[in-house]
Parts: C-alpha cells; structure tokens; sequence
C-alpha cells in the first residue's frame, strides 16, 4: 500500500541531490535532520556544560570569586534552559528521527517539510536565548540574561524579569513550535508509515516509548506555551494572571507550569528507557523481559504524569488531601518504573552478558537511574520534602536522573547506532575513557550534593556557609572533570564524522535485533524505499 | 471514506490534522485552568483566598464556648511609601461573633492614590470559615494627597469553623493600582 509512493517520491530527488550547505538547509531527509539534531544538541551540551563551568567555579570557594550573584542567576537559569530545552529533548529527537523510520521500515518520516522546519528553528530560538547572555557578560551596560530560574516563576519573570525576558518568552515559543511539530511527525510516522506485519506490539521499544513521549509533547508543550503568553500580557498588555494586586496569583503560575513540568521530565526520560530496552537485550543476547509489560509501564507513567504536578509545590500552602493526592500518585509513579527496571534485571540475569560501550552505559543507566528515582521517592514524601524543598538534594535527585539518566543514555545510544549512522566504529580506547572518566566524575559531582542538600544547603545562591565548603569543593572538581570529559566523545564523534576509524559492517552488534541493521553501515541515504515484510 | 482507501499521504495529512487540533485545544486548555483554579480556590479556599464578595446572611448562632484567636498581619506593596497598618494585631473571637477591626493607611506623597488590597487567610483550610460583611478589600480605595484613611473591616467567623482551627492569620497587602487603573481608562477613553 505504502509502496507506491514511497518509491515516487524517491525517484524524483535521487538524481539531484543536493550537495553542500544546501544539502542541510534545505533537508528533507531524516537520516539528514536527525545528524543535524544530534550535533546541536550536543552544541548546546557544551554551552550548557560551560555555564555549568561557570557556576561550579563560583562554588569552588566559599565567598564570592569570579561573577556576581547576579550573574550567577542568569548563569543557573541559562544553564537549566539550554540543558533541558537545547541538549536532552533535541538529542531525543534526532534519535527518533535517525532510528524510527528505519525500526519501522519506513522510507522517511511522514512529514519531511516540516520535519525540516521544526530543526531549522531551533538554531533560531536558541541563538536568542544565549544572545541574551552574551549581552550580559559583553554587552554595553550588561543588560542582565533571564535570571529567574528555569522554572521562571512569576512574579520574578512577570514583574520583576529584566528585558530579556521578552527573549527569553520568544525563545521558548520558538523552542515550543519546533517540539510540536516533532512530536507530530513522529505520531504520524508511527501511525500511518509502519512496513506490511509490523504491528503496534512489534514495534521496537524505543519506538513505542517515542510514540508516548510524542503524545506527551503535544499535550503539554502548548500548556508551556500559554504560560509563557501569560506572562507576556502580564508583562506588555495590562493583564494579571499572575499579578496579586490585579486580582491574579502567582501560585497559578506554578500550577500551569508544573502541569506541563511533570509530563516534561518524562519527555526527557521515556526515550531513555526505549533505548536502554533496545541495548540491554542487544548484550545479554536474550530478547527483552516482559515486552508488553514495558509498553504498558510506559503508557502508565504516562497518564500518572498528569496528576503529580504539585509534588513540585508542596510548600506553596495545599490542604492536607491535597498533598496526600499528590503524594500517592506520586509514589503510585514507582510501580510502573519499578517494572522497567526489574525488567532490565530479568534481561540481563543468566544472559551472555559482554560488556561493549553501549552496554557498560545502559548498565550505568540502570543503576544511576535508580539512584535517582529513589531520592525521588524520598521527595515525593510531602513532610519531608518540606525539608528538602529547594536544597542541594533536589539539585542532587534531577541531575542523577536527567545526566546519568537521560544523557548517559543519549551516550549509550550514540555509542550503538554509530557504526549505522557513520559507518565507522566508534575508537574504543576514547570510548573506555570517555565512560570512565564520566562514570567517576559525575557520581563525584552529583553524590555529595545529597549530603549538602539534606545539611540544608540551599540551591540557586552564589555562596554557601562554610561548613559546606569541602563538599562543594570536590563537586566542583567533579564538575571540571565531567565537563572536559565531554570533549573525549567529541573526539569520538568527529573521528566517526571524518570516517577515520575501523570500518563497521551492516550489524556490527552480534546479539543486536531489529530493523536498523539489515540495511548497510553507514546507512544509505534512502532505505526501505520498498517496504520490508515483517512476519 | 474508509482509512483503508486512503493514500499514504492523504492519511498522514488527516492525522497531521487531528493532532494539531489537539495541539491547539491544548493551548486554550492553559487559558482554561485560569477560571478553574480561581472556582477552586474560591470553593476550597484554597492558597488562603478569602471571598471577594460582602457575606449577606448574620451568623445564626454565637458559639460562646469557642475562641479562635485571629491574628492581623499587613505588607506593603510595590509604589506605598505610606503607613499601611491594623489597629488590632490579634484578637479572640467566638465564632459567630461580629467583630470590627481598623486599618489605616496613609499616603504622604502630594498626589492621589488609588489603592487595592489583597487579603491572604493562613493556614489556607480556615479562609472559607472567614466571612466578611464589610471590607476595604472589596473596592479599590482612593487615598487623597497627604490623606490618613481609616479602612473598617467587620467579619464573623462561621460557627461551623473545624474544631482544630484555633488560630489562623489574615494577611493584607497593599498595592498602588494607581496606573493600572488610569491605562485601563485610557484605553477606554481610545476606544
């Protein structure tokens, strides 16, 4: 059925492909978009990364060293936006680009056109954002960056944001539009593009979480967008959603926020758990334990996302069923998460285990992802979580499960596809060291905040008491070490960019199943233009 | 026509199409949660909001053998340069009991004033067992150049008020809405 016009369509651009930067401005190839995704995101890893740099070596010491406190606010607000917005949801979908249509046996994603348009904003989007901070540590008079946090809570953004929060409102509009329109492409290729015989349950996991987190996109990215228009009429045009002495309320701002904030961190951690699910098997050499299980643990966090947002503002003043509500869904939240991880156990328990790249960061995954789902256990208790509100141990929980969560995942899965994408293995010997160096320094960064967050360290200040001062002093060195561990993967990445390296055959994975590896490494630039059969 | 005779295209366009209805519906579902909190808020009491809206009925009884003391807390806001201050810092009170309590605010500067209050109960459960038959807080208040205003405030507290509640806090800010009110005028007198 889909063949007909898949090979039309094919026929017409294979002759004048275009070359250069052409090739990249004007791509509608998703093999094309998903490289370009994947190399901003990892760019704006490494700006991300260097205000992170900034603030560690603020922290080094206590007392004030290098910025003022000021600076320092638009230093974590920055870092939080690009991280979250520029690093780890870009990164995903260039994976769902690359991977799906070849998982699926589809000849493109569904949509191209727009496929090209939702990368080619982003650039956009993100050169407004950190334009903004480039003004503030260059600019004439240092018109200060967004400083407010990236929860950018009201009335800090509405009455008292800097100028640049009308970027900042602009920036993630743009940010917005671009997810949107991904996740819609994905939705679509799923539905309507799937080769004869693959049916939704034969899909491969880090499809079906894709699919989810897609749904999740467009559930709660325009939410984001509303909030963000709040502000702007607060701002400009003389309304009062969030300003008490009009009649509004900030407590709402939070509300709306965190209704799309729960859901987000799930968009940032589904992928991850599609592709551990696809490496873990990969490894043991055993299929996956408990197939469909898994797909309905990840519909089920899911839809729990949606009625935890509160756990977030347990301090805001919540009648008790209140937060008892949000503090049961909230542990509720462990049941289906607890399967997953088992499940990978089960995979793993009696498998021919080895222990490649991507495997040693999908196990990795396992474990810190785990870490920090129990701290987040330990949070989701309102009476505790009064004391651990807005410490160290909250910086502590998220960065265990976004950084040796999701992003260690985002290693595993680039160290897999590689040779698929590329055609080249990536050099083992800077992988070890690239894994190495940040399986030590990122648990020498994160674990200690836990320590310092439970003695009542707060988080978002540019100073601490002193008696904090040694722990900070080794997360700062952790930090500085994990940061240019990073350039090591760079080295990888480009090595297999400039094709220098051993040579990766079509399935460079013995145990590897699946779609992708049926066609020749490096990938040709049109697959499956004939729809395989899938029994 | 079936989803079976549809193109691949043709298929694609149409669920291109629900899902950014869906999109949309979700974008006016963010403007929707600003009336629904403010309903819960106003029937929960929730985040303390006291009604907005004078009590008609008198209590029916007076609990005599109750007292709730009721503590008198007031802030000032962005643009009051001025006093902004209660009278009465704490008092106990049965519930069911009409109790009167004076603000005063001043404004020193040589120009008017136009003035809001927001009211804040703490703990939140209590705001819905406060009733108000008169306050400053309903209507802006207009504070002439160099003017002291004394602001009455007459509550009862509802005789049905929760046993555990002995105590609560009723929190005043005080906010110059002067500009406000002139921009809303003169986009008025614009129009």
């Amino acid at each position: 059925m889909s063949t007909a016009a898949a090979t039309h369509d094919d026929h017409h651009d294979h002759h004048h492909a275009p070359t250069g930067l052409k090739r990249w401005l004007f791509s509608t190839n998703h093999k094309d978009i998903g490289t370009l995704y994947l190399w901003f995101s990892f760019a704006m890893f490494l700006s991300g990364g260097f205000l992170a740099m900034v603030i560690r070596a603020e922290l080094l010491e206590p007392g004030m060293q290098f910025v003022d406190p000021e600076f320092f606010n638009q230093m974590t607000t920055v870092h939080g936006l690009v991280m979250v917005f520029g690093a780890v949801m870009p990164a995903t979908v260039g994976l769902a680009n690359w991977m799906i249509p070849l998982m699926i046996g589809a000849p493109d994603m569904a949509l191209p056109r727009m496929n090209n348009w939702s990368f080619w904003i982003l650039p956009f989007a993100f050169t407004i954002l950190i334009g903004s901070v480039v003004m503030s540590a260059f600019g004439a008079g240092n018109p200060s960056a967004p400083n407010f946090g990236w929860t950018f809570y009201a009335p800090l953004s509405t009455k008292y944001g800097p100028a640049s929060t009308d970027l900042f409102i602009l920036s993630v509009h743009m940010m917005g539009i671009s997810s949107i329109m991904g996740a819609i492409n994905v939705v679509v290729t799923v539905f309507n593009m799937r080769a004869p015989g693959m049916t939704l349950m034969k899909m491969p996991l880090f499809v079906w979480t894709w699919l989810i987190t897609a749904f999740l996109l467009i559930a709660v990215i325009p939410v984001l967008a509303g909030a963000v228009t709040m502000m702007l009429t607060d701002r400009h045009f003389g309304t009062s959603f969030f300003d008490a002495a009009g009649g509004g309320d900030p407590v709402l701002f939070q509300h709306v926020f965190w209704f799309f904030g729960h859901p987000e961190v799930y968009i940032m951690i589904l992928p991850s758990f599609g592709i551990v699910s696809a490496i873990i098997p990969a490894f043991a050499r055993k299929p996956l334990f408990g197939y469909a299980s898994m797909v309905y643990a990840t519909a089920s966090i899911a839809l729990l996302s949606f009625v935890v947002w509160a756990h977030h503002m347990f301090t805001v003043g919540m009648p008790l069923a209140g937060t008892l509500f949000f503090m049961y869904m909230t542990m509720l939240i462990s049941v289906p998460t607890g399967v997953k991880v088992f499940n990978w156990v089960a995979t793993m328990w009696r498998g021919s285990m080895t222990f490649e790249l991507p495997m040693k960061w999908a196990i990795a995954f396992v474990v810190l992802f785990t870490c920090g789902g129990l701290s987040g256990l330990m949070l989701a208790i309102t009476p505790v979580d009064f004391q651990y509100h807005d410490t160290y141990f909250v910086v502590a929980h998220f960065h265990y499960v976004l950084v040796t969560g999701a992003i260690f995942s985002i290693f595993a899965a680039a160290y897999y596809w590689l040779p698929k994408w590329s055609g080249i293995m990536p050099n083992k010997t800077l992988g070890e060291l690239h894994f190495w160096n940040s399986l030590i320094s990122a648990n020498l960064l994160f674990f200690p905040m836990h320590f310092v967050g439970l003695a009542g360290m707060p988080r978002r200040y540019a100073d601490y008491a002193l008696q904090f001062a040694d722990y900070n002093f080794w997360i700062s060195i952790g930090g500085f070490w994990f940061g240019l561990s990073q350039l090591l993967f760079l080295a990888v990445t480009v090595l297999c960019a400039m094709k220098k390296g051993e040579k990766a055959p079509a399935k460079p994975w013995e145990g590897a199943e699946g779609l992708e590896w049926e066609v020749p490494s490096p990938a040709p630039f049109h697959t499956y233009d004939t729809p395989p059969v899938v029994k | 026509m079936s989803d079976e005779q549809l193109s691949v295209e043709q298929r694609n366009k149409r669920t291109l199409k629900k899902l950014l209805i869906w999109a949309v519906a979700m974008f006016g579902f963010a403007f929707l949660m600003v009336p629904f909190y403010n309903v819960i808020c106003d029937v929960t009491g929730l985040n303390g909001k006291t009604s907005s809206t004078a009590a008609t009925q008198a209590p029916e009884t007076v609990v005599a053998d109750r007292t709730v003391t009721v503590e008198f807390i007031t802030q000032k806001g962005d643009g009051i340069s001025g006093e902004f201050t209660s009278e009465t810092k704490r008092v106990k009170v049965h519930p069911g009991e009409i109790t009167l309590v004076h603000f005063f605010a001043s404004n020193p500067t040589s120009s008017d004033m136009i003035t809001q209050s927001i009211p804040s109960v703490t703990p939140g459960e209590a705001a819905r067992y406060l009733h108000k038959t008169q306050c400053f807080c309903f209507d802006q208040q207009t504070l002439l150049a160099g003017e002291r205003k004394d602001m009455p405030m007459i509550f009862y507290l509802d005789p049905e008020i929760p046993s555990h509640i002995n105590q609560f806090t009723l929190s005043y800010t005080i906010f110059d809405v002067t500009e406000r009110v002139a921009g809303k005028n003169n986009s008025v007198a614009a129009n």
